[in-house]
């Protein structure tokens, strides 16, 4: 197999190989057509797998959202944009992207700004610091499933750990029923999102944190910079790159947000703690509602597109000659 | 872990200036650490104990919650089928992937930016987007209730990142390699597998690490692909032990226990691979 694929470079050793061709123009074009089917031909598996189980798959959403489908055959029931006036007229739906942003915003308030408080602390040498990261971040690893089952059974009303300790210490007051409550249930999910996933965004930050030569913030200390000056000149503008794809991937992560609100709540009580994507679940597996289901698999589709785009326009773009030159391909 | 042995003597000052972090990172540290001891502690009681002595030590320790669920078939059951389909996702993606990254990485060809760019806008659209149609493509394929039908579109979706990945490290190989790979007599593909493939052995380590744990946590797949209890995972059967036998809350606590520990004990052997493999598929993506 491997003599096809450069046989100009092996002409001396094959005697199958043609002789060099006289015209050199049409040899060189020759050469790149071999070249690129090689290139080409290591690409198929990717191609052929990302195509029909990702591209195929969100493209048909896009085609069935205008049908009224229940699932079965194909969508023939053409009702134009009606299941996305309906999407926008529905309170569940609207409710979703309330929450939906609520969250972005909790994460970019109260989680994020503490992952990298975090950070900054367990970048310093501190005793037992290893030990810190390795803990902060092992709830990452865990299932969202299990995590979830696990805190259903921590914030159960009255006999749950958070419950009994909240009593003991005489805090009786602040606990309650949780996950049961409409008033509580998302400040609820938001603590063990954060319990969850801080220690990710803890880790980037470290990471980023450790790319900072050391240099920069001692000139600054030579200078009597204060350590909050320190921190706010030299350490921030420095980790702004890594704390941009930070935020990016705590967006993506609240638009798709499923497992650990269907294993705790379904989305309940009535509704108040429902995801785009458990909204999306009821409607296409639940009630055969696949048409409207599709609508609001576009719909999620065509948030994160608009915000990807939107975010690698306006704020990943500064850092192109940074971390990210990746992201279109710098070429060699 | 980095004991600082402070010798000088601003030692004292520094310990006591560093006392309110420590009592910061205690505190943290005890959020983190109590829900999965507790889970622990909950598990060697009995429920009755449970209730009457919820935040207590096990008095007496009871061990038969834990040794009744690792003495039946089902949770090993569970264990297998989580294995094989984390296995075959990952040996599928990380190969599928070398040769893409390989190609990205090594040639100069037409539309490759254009192709690359169609793999990294990947990373950025949920799954729960292409869930609905994949579910009925894969019925429609005859694959549910089949691990092909998680394992195939856990692989698809996990290549972005990976291809990503190992491109970068595909690309930081010196060319004079591929030059005296040429000239000893290697192709392309002689190139990849007897050169490349070897030297990328870190590389191929990271990318497989994070494929394992995705697939070992994946929930949502599974829940659409798996309508029997055949081929159920491990997060799969958590929640529904904890249906089946919501009474029984001691017994849910060993289930979850139990369910945790493979991905702990991952954790805890390949830290370096997946922390390295999370922040590098982060600032790269």
């Amino acid at each position: 197999m491997t003599s096809t694929f450069l046989p100009d470079k092996r002409a001396g050793s094959g005697t199958d190989l043609p002789p060099p061709p006289a015209d050199p123009a049409r040899g060189r074009a020759r050469r790149r057509a071999v070249n690129w089917l090689t290139a080409v031909s290591f690409q198929v598996p990717a191609l052929v797998l990302f195509i029909v189980l990702v591209l195929l798959p969100i493209l048909f959403a896009l085609y069935a959202a205008f049908f009224r489908w229940g699932g079965f055959g194909m969508p023939s029931d053409y009702v134009g944009t009606e299941n996305f006036t309906r999407l926008f007229d529905d309170p569940v739906f609207l409710g979703d992207l309330w929450r939906c942003l609520l969250l972005v915003l909790l994460s970019l308030a109260v989680q994020l700004p503490f992952a990298l408080a975090m950070a900054v602390l367990l970048n310093q040498r501190i005793r037992g610091r290893a030990l810190y990261r390795m803990l902060f971040f092992a709830p990452y690893v865990l299932s969202e499933a299990i995590t979830g089952v696990l805190f259903s059974m921590i914030f159960a009303p009255d006999d749950g750990l958070a419950d009994q300790v909240l009593d003991n210490i005489g805090l009786g007051w602040v606990g309650g029923e949780w996950f049961s409550d409409p008033s509580t249930v998302m400040a609820t999910l938001f603590l063990v999102m954060t319990w969850k996933y801080f220690g990710f965004h803890m880790m980037l930050y470290l990471a980023g944190l450790q790319s900072i030569p050391k240099e920069l913030t001692e000139a600054a200390l030579i200078d009597g910079a204060s350590p909050w000056q320190r921190f706010r000149n030299v350490t921030l503008p420095l980790l702004a790159p890594t704390l941009r794809i930070s935020v990016f991937l705590s967006v993506i992560g609240a638009i798709q947000l499923f497992d650990l609100v269907w294993v705790v709540t379904q989305g309940g009580p009535d509704h108040h703690s429902e995801t785009m994507a458990v909204t999306m679940f009821q409607f296409g597996f639940k009630r055969y509602q696949v048409g409207y289901a599709s609508a609001i698999s576009v719909v999620m589709f065509g948030i994160s597109l608009v915000f990807a785009l939107a975010y690698q326009r306006f704020v990943l773009r500064r850092d192109l000659q940074g971390a990210t030159t990746t992201m279109r391909g710098g070429g060699k | 872990m980095t004991l600082t042995t402070d010798k000088t003597p601003q030692a004292g000052r520094r310990r006591f200036r560093t006392l309110p972090l420590h009592v910061v990172l205690i505190v943290v540290g005890a959020v983190m650490a109590v829900p999965l001891l507790y889970a622990v502690v909950s598990g060697f009681k009995s429920t009755d104990q449970l209730s009457g002595n919820p935040v207590g030590l096990p008095d007496p320790w009871v061990v038969s919650n834990y040794t009744d669920i690792l003495g039946s078939g089902s949770f090993w059951r569970l264990v297998g089928n989580s294995t094989l389909i984390a296995v075959a996702t990952t040996v599928i993606v990380v190969a599928v992937s070398a040769l893409a990254a390989f190609s990205f990485a090594r040639f100069a060809f037409r539309g490759r930016e254009v192709l690359f760019t169609l793999f990294t806008m990947g990373l950025m659209f949920p799954f729960a987007v292409a869930a609905l149609p994949l579910f009925l493509l894969l019925r429609s394929m005859g694959l549910l209730d089949n691990p092909l039908g998680v394992i195939l579109p856990q692989a698809a979706f996990g290549l972005p990142m990976t291809i990503i990945i190992l491109r970068g490290f595909f690309r930081e190989i010196p060319g004079e390699l591929e030059e005296a790979a040429t000239l000893d007599g290697c192709g392309p593909l002689g190139f990849f597998w007897r050169v490349l493939l070897p030297m990328a052995r870190p590389a191929l380590g990271t990318v497989s690490v994070l494929a394992v744990v995705t697939s070992w946590n994946n929930f949502f797949l599974p829940l659409l692909v798996f309508t029997d209890s055949t081929w159920w995972t491990i997060p799969i059967g958590v929640q529904q032990f904890q249906g089946q036998y919501s009474a029984d809350t001691a017994r849910v606590f060993a289930y979850l226990v139990l369910a945790m520990v493979p991905a702990l004990a991952f954790y805890s052997v390949a830290e370096r691979q997946l922390v390295g493999g999370l922040t590098a598929g982060a600032t790269k993506g």
